[in-house]
């Protein structure tokens, strides 16, 4: 098989191939690592020389599908710099546990993405690498933080890719690069050795051609991990989704028939971009005929998620961020003026912009005077949040928003409003602040509202109840079939190239 | 609002040093996106306790068990200054 045959893979479809024997594992690699190596989307910080030393065992699952790792994940002595400065060049002694995991299982270390420093951003723009280029259109951001990985995925130029949402980070990337990107409930999956940012927030989750590769990589992710006590694991196996029924229901063969959809007005109507929401309600309707029951929900607290979002992530960021002193390892900038002085020097020198402004935002609402007014206070909004979707969840099964509120937008246009950026986060944080999983599917395309030629993408976003993926995956497997939108990578240019799915029920191009 | 002293302030705590420039910039943003956050004050948050983690977990309890750990010279690696087995850093009354 030709190397651009081979990329055209889905990671699952590409796993059976080498399973059959079809394909070779090395092969793989080797195709993608040119890929990789070819990128020019500035998506990856490292490509390794080579493929891996040693070819993964014969029953490991995953085959020798390589993936794609964002550069906050330690890994054994390949660059693991956060997009920060303070970190260039660091090669940990050690690998993530959530890598190991998947390297274990037979998905070797592609490369290293590019991503926002310490994952603060919602556009690649505060990499201290350069920003990461939308494969849509490259004078467009990728969303971020976990901008690289989008990118590359969607570009072809890795099969699938390793994440991190704290607020949104996963699954606003993946809605402005049309893919799929799932951020599991908090605890499901390790965070040891992933470089810390909001230690009550942050958790790794896939990004994919599909809702099927989610479901692929997410079950070699999850389970407690000794080294993180804040991981409690997944309670039962993590399915493969194949018959779109979360709740199959007899005399009616419709995939959500039973299923109760809850759209929040708060985060389905004011400050949505029109192309964004009409391409949401159509969706809705979508839902409907697939035999899903669809109502508006209340989430009273939403509209103050972003403020308590912005008080506790840098509030966190301030502390865990306090280790960067030129001490340990890293950059150490003024070693030979005091203690104190090269404290200061290699964090003036060593964080960018946004990376400074949080930390102070974070110090400040901790700081004697203002920790009650700020700090207290955002707690208690997240408690009101936890409880607005804990009560959603009594009547309906999922809640679903549109994922991010526009179309990718261009580079270097909201980069001058901090807040501006922040409203990127607006449908996602509520969701991280009540530690629930979401997903985001690709949802068809839009024009920006400034008009433009090329059509985006847009994410459809479904919330469900804590350790819910398993009906998660399920029903975005439902939509996504009946949405149509081709998995194969690179941008389609039209609505010409969608059509619902049809035949061996499996998506993309590329046969089973 | 967040004046000039206490970006100053707060940068102290951080240990950051802001050019001018920055001092400027990182005062009216600051105080822009706590004119933001402030929103949250519209709120009756009384008896309401507070979330520090979402996950229902009290204690996260192990075994004690002795096992090796990252040894010394590896721990060491990435380090900018290394003497006699430890970290080396300028002495903390110069400066």
């Amino acid at each position: 098989m030709a190397a651009t045959e081979l990329i055209e893979l889905t990671a699952a479809r590409a796993v059976a191939a080498i399973g059959r024997g079809e394909i070779d594992a090395t092969e793989l690699f080797e195709a993608y690592r040119a890929a990789a190596r070819a990128d020019d989307l500035n998506a990856y910080l490292w490509v390794p020389e080579g493929p891996p030393a040693a070819p993964p065992a014969d029953d490991a699952p995953l085959r020798g599908v390589p993936l794609a790792v964002k550069d906050r994940f330690c890994t054994q002595g390949v660059p693991s710099q956060a997009g920060s400065r303070v970190l260039e060049g660091y090669r940990p002694p050690y690998t993530a546990t959530v890598v190991a995991r998947l390297a274990q299982a037979g998905a070797p270390l592609l490369g290293k993405t590019n991503q926002d420093e310490f994952a603060m951003g919602s556009s690649n723009e505060n990499s201290a690498f350069g920003p990461v280029l939308n494969p849509w259109d490259r004078a467009r951001v990728p969303g971020g933080s976990s901008g690289g990985s989008a990118a590359a995925v969607a570009a072809g130029s890795a099969p699938w890719a390793l994440g991190t949402d704290t607020g949104g980070s996963i699954r606003q990337p993946a809605a402005l690069c049309g893919i799929v990107g799932l951020k599991p409930t908090y605890g499901a999956v390790s965070r040891y050795g992933m470089i810390a940012f909001a230690s009550s927030l942050d958790q790794a989750g896939p990004l994919t051609r599909d809702v099927h590769d989610a479901a692929l990589l997410l079950a070699h992710m999850v389970g407690r991990d000794a080294r993180d006590s804040t991981s409690v694991g997944f309670p039962g196996e993590i399915e493969l989704p194949t018959t779109g029924r979360p709740a199959p229901e007899a005399g009616d063969s419709r995939p959500l028939v039973g299923i109760r959809l809850g759209v929040p007005e708060e985060l389905a109507g004011e400050g949505i971009e029109s192309g964004v929401l009409d391409a949401f309600n159509s969706t809705l309707g979508l839902a409907e005929q697939l035999g899903a029951q669809i109502e508006t929900c209340h989430l009273p607290h939403a509209p103050h998620a972003l403020a308590a979002y912005y008080v506790l992530a840098p509030a966190e960021a301030s502390s865990n961020l306090a280790r960067y002193d030129g001490v340990r390892y890293g950059a150490c900038v003024g070693e030979g003026s005091g203690l104190a002085e090269m404290y200061t020097r290699t964090r003036s020198e060593g964080f960018g912009d946004e990376v400074k402004r949080r930390i102070m935002l974070g110090t400040y609402s901790l700081s004697s005077g203002y920790y009650d007014a700020y700090y207290g206070r955002a707690q208690r909004v997240r408690t009101k949040i936890a409880e607005d979707f804990r009560t959603a969840f009594e009547s309906f099964d999922f809640v679903v928003t549109p994922t991010a509120p526009s179309v990718a937008f261009k580079l270097g246009s909201k980069t001058d409003d901090p807040y501006e950026m922040y409203l990127n986060d607006y449908c996602t944080v509520p969701m991280s602040l009540a530690g629930i999983p979401a997903i985001s599917i690709p949802n068809g395309l839009s024009h920006p509202p400034s008009g433009g030629q090329v059509a985006l993408p847009t994410g459809f976003q479904l919330a469900g109840p804590a350790f819910s993926e398993n009906r998660l995956l399920a029903a975005a497997y439902a939509l996504e079939a009946a949405i149509g939108f081709p998995a194969a990578f690179g941008p389609r240019t039209g609505p010409a190239a969608f059509g619902p799915r049809t035949g061996d029920g499996g998506v993309g191009r590329g046969g089973r | 609002m967040i004046d000039r002293e206490q970006v100053l302030h707060v940068a102290r705590l951080a240990r950051l040093q802001l050019t001018e420039d920055e001092l400027q910039r990182m005062s009216s943003e600051l105080s822009d996106v706590l004119g933001h956050i402030e929103k949250i004050d519209e709120l009756d948050l009384d008896g309401v306790p507070p979330t520090t983690h979402v996950v229902d977990v009290a204690n996260a309890l192990r075994s004690d068990d002795v096992a090796p750990s990252l040894p010394r010279e590896v721990a060491l690696e990435q380090a900018p200054a290394v003497a006699d087995g430890g970290f080396l850093v300028p002495s903390p009354q110069a400066g």
